[in-house]
């Protein structure tokens, strides 16, 4: 299947290795990856800070650059939700009833990598390796937004040698929210703090979500307690085999050092 | 009342009642934090109250279809509003009621006050209520000389240690039982000085304390969950009986009502009667339910005044997204699952209504200029949603109102200067280049200047790598 990607700006500046290991994966179980190179932002950041006409052409160019492709694939839950909830919205709210139409169309044809694998491909076992203690983080906007439900958590537990434990209070949000975090910053600490007491409590070695966004901050946080506990994206641990650990070994998303 | 004229509704006024906060919810919120024992409170009571909830929702195979019921029952009252309101008050008039028509909060204290001086007692006792609370009507009467006192033993807790209210359901959650004790030994008139904490020795002190009071006021004060146009009936819902009492003994009652709680028939509270106690208290059947249909001769209250009350809500009915807001029953299930209240507190959202409903509420019906952060205080996590029994998107609107709230200059200039290099890939591409600049401002860029240095002051950034995906790619 050729499946475009939609990489992201977040990921695509600060966690390449996160789309690169989406690459790999979808390769790897034998499908074709186009990368649209006219693709930016989804404008979620301008949506969400309330500045939706802004957003309008951002929303034009992400629609026009993905229309001529049948399945599209994001490695984040945010993102992919902003494409489904927000951009027929900002469309229809500046007038543009065509755009809105066409927003509708791609977002019916946008996953999220858990989405795609499971309910598109049809595969729980990607055949990945991953020897680690991991603990996931079902971000809010996969949990509530796309209803992605068990799906991160059957790749996962497919994945041989991995020792998957459960998050106390998984379903809370870790405090990011995009400007939320600047705007409140200090709510937005005390969110991410418990977050993390519960992340460390299941003596988990890597935290795991679909969403680099939460990532940077929950992993930005434990770097800064040099907590121990490293963040990967749930992509790098689908696309890691055997092959990856002897020649990496360590492999991931890493915040800090 | 005043003269109804056509144009733009206007919003609550300010300088009475409760819908603003003297400083923004980041100050605010910044100082709760920082309370430990609050912190605490909140967290053990709304985990528990949340797990109550959640519990009997479970139980209800078709939950999911009675909020729809929900809200389509108040989409359609909010959608025949007047038509509603005027068949209540003839209704009520033809049950020995009488109906008076507020503006705003100004004139719902002013008719109120009018009506209680003019049965000569200078002392009301009150059923919780918050649409009172929204007017500032406590404060009205006592700056007529009229003591008002209420009967909810959290709200009792609030007015005895001149607090606010914090949460809408359990107004004194932020307080503890020794704190309470204090509260008591301190204000409570004829309290018993070997007072202890016990939960029931406290209550029993309020019950003491009360009887007194019910037994000896002629005039009681309400709010309404809901009113019945077809047949003229108000309801309201308690766990404590203490309303019902109020509801009851006094030979005059007034009810202050917000237009939007009124119901087409009889057979829609069905719909409400089930929700709101499962989402609410987490109990399966509200424990008092009072109903009452104008008066009764011989029975009850032989004089029932309605205050129907605007407020604002007429302008809040005006914005077509903004209005599911005005679907809201007042449960509170926003309130216990939303991460950010349970970790502030009420009190920083400034306005009687808290939390996620607060934040779309408040700056509707004061316009978003006088709240414009609220709109802010989410991280957009989408639990409210999901808890809502009357399905408010409230992240939808949340996000709505950000739209119209003023925006600093700086970040307008920031965020124009974004989406102008995001609609154009070779100005993005060298952008995203650019930050690996920022490895040269020091160590994973710890000195980023404000407002992002909230960021950074409890949070690492990420070392920049070093080739972007798009570059990886053009290589491959």
């Amino acid at each position: 299947m050729r499946i475009a990607l939609f990489v992201t700006c977040l990921a695509d500046t600060l966690f390449p290795e996160a789309a690169k290991a989406t690459v790999r994966l979808l390769e790897r179980l034998g499908h074709e990856v186009a990368f649209p190179p006219g693709q930016t932002c989804c404008g979620q950041m301008h949506v969400n800070t309330g500045y939706q006409e802004q957003a309008v052409p951002l929303v034009r160019r992400h629609v026009r650059v993905f229309d001529p492709y049948d399945v599209i694939v994001a490695p984040s839950g945010s993102c992919v939700g902003s494409v489904r909830h927000q951009h027929a919205m900002v469309a229809r709210r500046a007038g543009d009833v065509r755009l809105a139409a066409r927003a509708e169309s791609v977002a019916g044809r946008t996953y999220e990598l858990s989405e795609l694998l499971v309910d598109v491909l049809g595969v729980t076992d990607v055949g990945a390796f991953f020897p680690h203690r991991v603990t996931y983080h079902p971000t809010c906007h996969s949990l509530r937004m796309l209803r992605v439900g068990d799906r991160p958590v059957r790749l996962l537990r497919a994945v041989r040698g991995l020792d998957l434990v459960e998050l106390p209070a998984a379903e809370q949000c870790c405090g990011f929210g995009g400007t939320f975090a600047v705007k409140n910053a200090d709510t937005s600490t005390a969110m991410l703090a418990d977050k993390m007491r519960h992340v460390m409590s299941t003596g988990a070695e890597v935290c795991t979500a679909g969403d680099a966004s939460c990532l940077m901050h929950i992993g930005g946080g434990l770097s800064r307690m040099r907590a121990g506990v490293r963040t990967v994206h749930l992509a790098e641990i689908l696309a890691s085999t055997e092959q990856d650990v002897v020649t990496d070994g360590r492999g991931g998303l890493v915040v800090g050092s | 009342m005043r003269r109804t004229f056509l144009g733009m509704p206007t919003t609550a006024p300010a300088g009475v009642g409760q819908l603003r906060g003297a400083e923004s919810f980041p100050a605010a919120a910044r100082r709760a934090l920082g309370d430990a024992q609050l912190r605490r409170n909140l967290g053990h009571a709304t985990a528990t109250i949340r797990a109550k909830s959640g519990a009997v929702i479970g139980e209800v195979p078709d939950w999911e279809r009675l909020r729809a019921a929900g809200s389509a029952i108040k989409a359609d009252v909010l959608a025949r509003l007047p038509e509603l309101l005027e068949q209540l008050e003839q209704r009520v008039s033809a049950a020995g009621g009488v109906v008076h028509w507020a503006a705003d909060a100004i004139e719902a204290n002013a008719i109120v006050v009018d009506l209680v001086r003019a049965t000569g007692s200078d002392r009301v006792i009150k059923v919780k209520s918050m649409v009172t609370q929204e007017i500032g009507l406590n404060e009205a009467l006592e700056g007529a000389g009229i003591a008002p006192v209420e009967t909810d033993l959290a709200e009792l807790i609030v007015q005895l240690g001149e607090d606010r209210p914090s949460h809408i359901l359990v107004p004194a959650i932020h307080r503890n039982r020794a704190e309470i004790r204090e509260i008591f030994l301190r204000a409570m008139p004829g309290v018993d000085p070997g007072l202890t904490d016990e939960p029931a020795v406290l209550a029993a002190a309020a019950r003491r304390f009360l009887r007194q009071t019910f037994l000896s006021t002629s005039v009681a004060v309400s709010g309404a969950n809901f009113a019945v146009a077809e047949t003229g009936t108000l309801a309201v819902v308690e766990s404590e009986g203490n309303g019902r009492m109020c509801l009851t003994l006094p030979r005059t009652l007034i009810t202050v009502m917000g237009v939007e709680k009124v119901v087409p028939t009889w057979r829609d509270l069905e719909v409400f009667l089930q929700l709101l106690p499962r989402a609410s208290t987490g109990e399966r059947m509200n424990p008092y339910t009072s109903m009452w249909t104008g008066i009764t001769p011989g029975d009850g209250p032989q004089e029932f005044h309605l205050v129907l009350l605007d407020n604002g809500r007429s302008a809040v009915l005006a914005d077509e997204v903004g209005r599911q807001a005005l679907h809201c029953i007042r449960c509170s299930a926003c309130l216990n699952v939303c991460p950010v209240y349970e970790r502030t507190g009420g009190h920083a959202y400034g306005s009687v209504y808290p939390g996620p409903i607060g934040a779309v509420l408040s700056p509707q019906l004061t316009g978003v200029v006088d709240n414009a952060s609220l709109p802010y205080a989410s991280s957009l996590c989408g639990a409210c949603y999901d808890a809502c029994p009357v399905k408010i998107d409230i992240p939808e609107l949340l996000v709505h109102l950000r739209d119209q709230a003023p925006h600093p200059r700086a970040e307008s200039a920031v965020m124009a200067a974004a989406a102008y290099a995001m609609d154009h890939p070779a100005l993005f591409a060298a952008a995203q280049r650019a930050t690996r600049l920022s490895r040269l401002t020091g160590r994973r860029g710890r000195g980023l200047p404000p407002p992002l240095s909230g960021w950074t002051a409890g949070r690492d950034l990420p070392d920049p790598p070093a080739q972007t995906f798009r570059q990886w790619w053009a290589q491959r």
